[in-house]
C-alpha cells in the first residue's frame, strides 16, 4: 500500500469545502426555522395569517428541501470533497467545475424555495421542484459526478477507501432516481407547470421508488460515507471491521432499491409488489445493523471518549438513532403494522428519528471535526458543543415521543368501531386529540433549532478568530511567531 | 429469437434474478472472509484515513 507523505493545505482544494460547510450551516438554520414554523402552524393555525405564501402546504416543501438538499446536500458536498481528497491523497479534479457545483446547488435551493412559496409544485414528495429546476439539478449533478470520479481516477492511493464507495453510490443512485422520477411534459416552453409522464399506480410507484431511495442513498448511504471517515478520525482508531464495511456496502446498495413499494401498502399496487417490498425491508435490517455495530464498535477500547469528547457523543448517538430507525422502518413496513401506522404521525416521527437523530447528528459531529481542520484552528468553545448536544438530543426525543403517541392514537381512533359497527370517532375528534402532541413536537423542534443556532455562533467565532490570526500573521509575522 | 420470450415471464425472471444476486452476494462474502491473508490485507485499508495525518493543523504544530 502506498503511504503518501504529509500534505499541505495548498495541495487540497479546501476553499470549496469551506464554502459548502458554511452554506450547510446557513441552510440548516433556515430549514429548521421553516420546520419549526410549519410545526407551529399545525399546533396554532392562526400563524397562517391568511397569507397564501406561508401556508403549511407551501412552506412544508421549503422546510424539507432546505434541510435535505440545503443542509444535508451542502454537508455531503463538503465532506465528500474533503474525504475524497484526503483518502485519495490528491487535489480535487477541476476547481472550476467544483465551484460550478457550489453556485449551481445554492441556486437550486433558492429557486426551489421561491417557487414553492409562489405555489409551483410537482406534488411529488421530496421532488416538488418544477421542470426547469430539475434540469438545473441534472446538470449540476453530472458535474459533481465528473469531479468526484475524476478525482478518484487520479488518486495517489491504490485502494479506494470505503467512504468513497458510499459517496459514489449516493451520487450514481441520486442521478438515476432524479432522472426517472422527474420525467414530465411541460405545459409549454415558457410555463413552469408540467405533468408527469406516468399515471395512476405507476406514477405512485415511481414516486415512492424515488422517495424511499432518496432516504436510502441520499440520507443513508451518503451519510454512512461521512460516518466511515469521521468516526475513525475522531476516535483516533481505524474502523472496527473493514471487511464488514464491504459487506455492508454491497448488501445495503442492493437491498435498498427494492423497498419503495412499502409506502404503498393497501393501495391499488399489486399485492406481490407490496410483499416483495416488505420482505426486502426486513432483510435491510441486517446490513443496517451491521453498519451501526461497525461504527459503534470502532470506539471499542476508548469508551471513555464518550464522557470527555462531545463530538464523539454526537457521532455515537447518531449511530444509535440510525440503529433505532432502521429497526423501526422494517417493522413499519410489515403490512399489519402499516395498516395502523400509515397516514399517521408515526411516519412523521419515524422520518425525524432518522433525519434529526441520524442525519443531523452525524453531520454536526463531522462538521465540528471538520471546521477546525479547514480553518487551521480550534473550536471557539467546546462547552457550547456540549450544550448543543443536549439541546439536540432533548429536541429529538421530544419530537419523536410526541409523534409516536399522536400517531398511534390517530391510527387507533380511525379504526375504532362502536357496538353497531359505526366509526367511533369523527376525524375532527382525532385532530383535537392530537393538539397537545403537536405543541410538544413544535417545542422539540425549537430545542433542535436553538442547538443549530449555537453551532452557527460557535462556528462563526471559530472562523473569525482563525481569520484574525491569519491577518496578524500576514501584517506582522514577528508578532505572530511570538504568539 | 423465441428463447428471449422466456425472459418476459415473471415466473422465470424472478427466481433467475434471485439466483444471480444470491450467488453474487455469496461470492462477495467468500472474497471478504474466505482467506486469512486477504482478510488482513483488507483490514489494513482501514488505516487509509490516517496515512494523511493532520500535520498541517495548528493542533499538530
Amino acid at each position: 500500500m502506498a503511504a503518501v507523505g504529509v500534505a499541505s493545505a495548498e495541495q487540497y482544494n479546501y476553499d470549496i469545502v469551506r464554502k459548502f460547510t458554511i452554506m450547510a450551516l446557513v441552510w440548516g438554520a433556515v430549514g429548521m426555522l421553516a420546520g419549526v414554523y410549519v410545526a407551529s402552524e399545525l399546533a396554532w393555525p392562526f400563524l397562517n395569517f391568511d397569507v397564501a405564501y406561508i401556508t403549511f402546504g407551501r412552506l412544508r416543501p421549503v422546510h424539507t428541501s432546505a434541510v435535505i438538499f440545503g443542509f444535508g446536500g451542502s454537508a455531503l458536498f463538503a465532506t465528500s470533497y474533503y474525504v475524497v481528497q484526503r483518502t485519495c491523497q490528491t487535489r480535487l479534479f477541476s476547481d472550476g467545475m467544483a465551484s460550478f457545483t457550489f453556485w449551481g446547488w445554492q441556486a437550486i435551493i433558492v429557486l426551489a424555495a421561491i417557487s414553492y412559496m409562489l405555489g409551483y409544485s410537482q406534488s411529488r414528495e421530496y421532488a416538488e421542484m418544477e421542470w426547469p429546476i430539475d434540469i438545473l439539478i441534472e446538470i449540476v449533478w453530472v458535474a459533481y459526478l465528473i469531479v468526484f470520479v475524476a478525482t478518484i481516477m487520479k488518486r495517489r492511493q491504490p485502494h479506494i477507501y470505503v467512504a468513497n464507495w458510499f459517496y459514489l453510490s449516493f451520487i450514481l443512485a441520486t442521478a438515476l432516481l432524479h432522472t426517472f422520477n422527474n420525467l414530465a411534459v411541460p405545459v409549454s416552453l415558457f410555463s413552469m407547470k408540467s405533468y408527469s409522464l406516468f399515471a395512476g399506480t405507476q406514477d405512485a410507484m415511481t414516486q415512492w421508488w424515488y422517495g424511499h431511495n432518496a432516504v436510502g442513498f441520499f440520507l443513508t448511504a451518503a451519510f454512512l460515507g461521512m460516518m466511515y471517515y469521521f468516526v475513525p478520525k475522531q476516535a483516533g482508531r481505524p474502523i472496527y471491521s473493514y471487511r464488514l464495511s464491504i459487506v455492508h456496502f454491497w448488501a445495503l446498495s442492493f437491498l435498498y432499491m427494492w423497498v419503495g413499494a412499502h409506502h404503498l401498502h393497501w393501495t391499488a399496487l399489486p399485492d406481490w409488489t407490496s410483499t416483495l417490498a416488505a420482505t426486502f425491508s426486513i432483510m435491510l435490517l441486517l446490513p443496517s445493523w451491521g453498519g451501526m455495530i461497525n461504527g459503534i464498535m470502532t470506539l471499542s477500547g476508548a469508551w471513555d471518549k464518550l464522557r470527555t469528547d462531545p463530538i464523539m457523543r454526537f457521532m455515537i448517538v447518531a449511530l444509535s438513532f440510525y440503529g433505532m430507525s432502521t429497526f423501526e422502518g422494517p417493522m413499519m413496513s410489515l403490512k399489519d403494522v402499516n395498516a395502523l401506522s400509515h397516514y399517521t404521525d408515526w411516519t412523521v416521527g419515524h422520518v425525524h428519528s432518522g433525519a434529526l437523530g441520524w442525519v443531523a447528528m452525524i453531520t454536526f459531529g463531522s462538521l465540528y471535526h471538520l471546521i477546525p481542520k479547514l480553518w487551521d484552528t480550534r473550536m471557539y468553545s467546546e462547552k457550547l458543543i456540549g450544550i448543543h448536544f443536549w439541546l439536540a438530543t432533548i429536541g429529538v426525543l421530544l419530537y419523536i415521543t410526541a409523534m409516536w403517541i399522536s400517531g398511534i392514537m390517530q391510527g387507533l381512533m380511525w379504526r375504532a368501531f362502536d357496538d353497531f359497527g359505526n366509526l367511533q370517532y369523527s376525524f375532527v375528534e382525532s385532530v383535537a386529540a392530537m393538539h397537545p402532541f403537536y405543541a410538544m413536537r413544535a417545542i422539540g423542534g425549537m430545542f433542535f433549532l436553538t442547538g443549530m443556532l449555537l453551532m452557527i455562533f460557535n462556528a462563526f467565532m471559530t472562523i473569525s478568530r482563525a481569520n484574525r490570526n491569519v491577518s496578524v500573521a500576514v501584517l506582522n509575522p514577528a508578532r505572530a511567531a511570538a504568539a | 429469437m423465441e428463447w428471449l420470450y422466456w425472459f418476459s415471464r415473471f415466473e422465470n425472471t424472478k427466481p433467475l434474478g434471485l439466483l444471480i444476486f444470491f450467488v453474487c452476494f455469496c461470492l462477495i462474502v467468500i472474497y471478504v472472509y474466505g482467506s486469512k491473508a486477504r482478510g488482513e490485507e483488507l483490514e489494513s485499508r482501514g488505516n487509509i484515513p490516517f496515512l494523511d495525518e493532520d500535520s498541517d493543523t495548528e493542533e499538530a504544530k
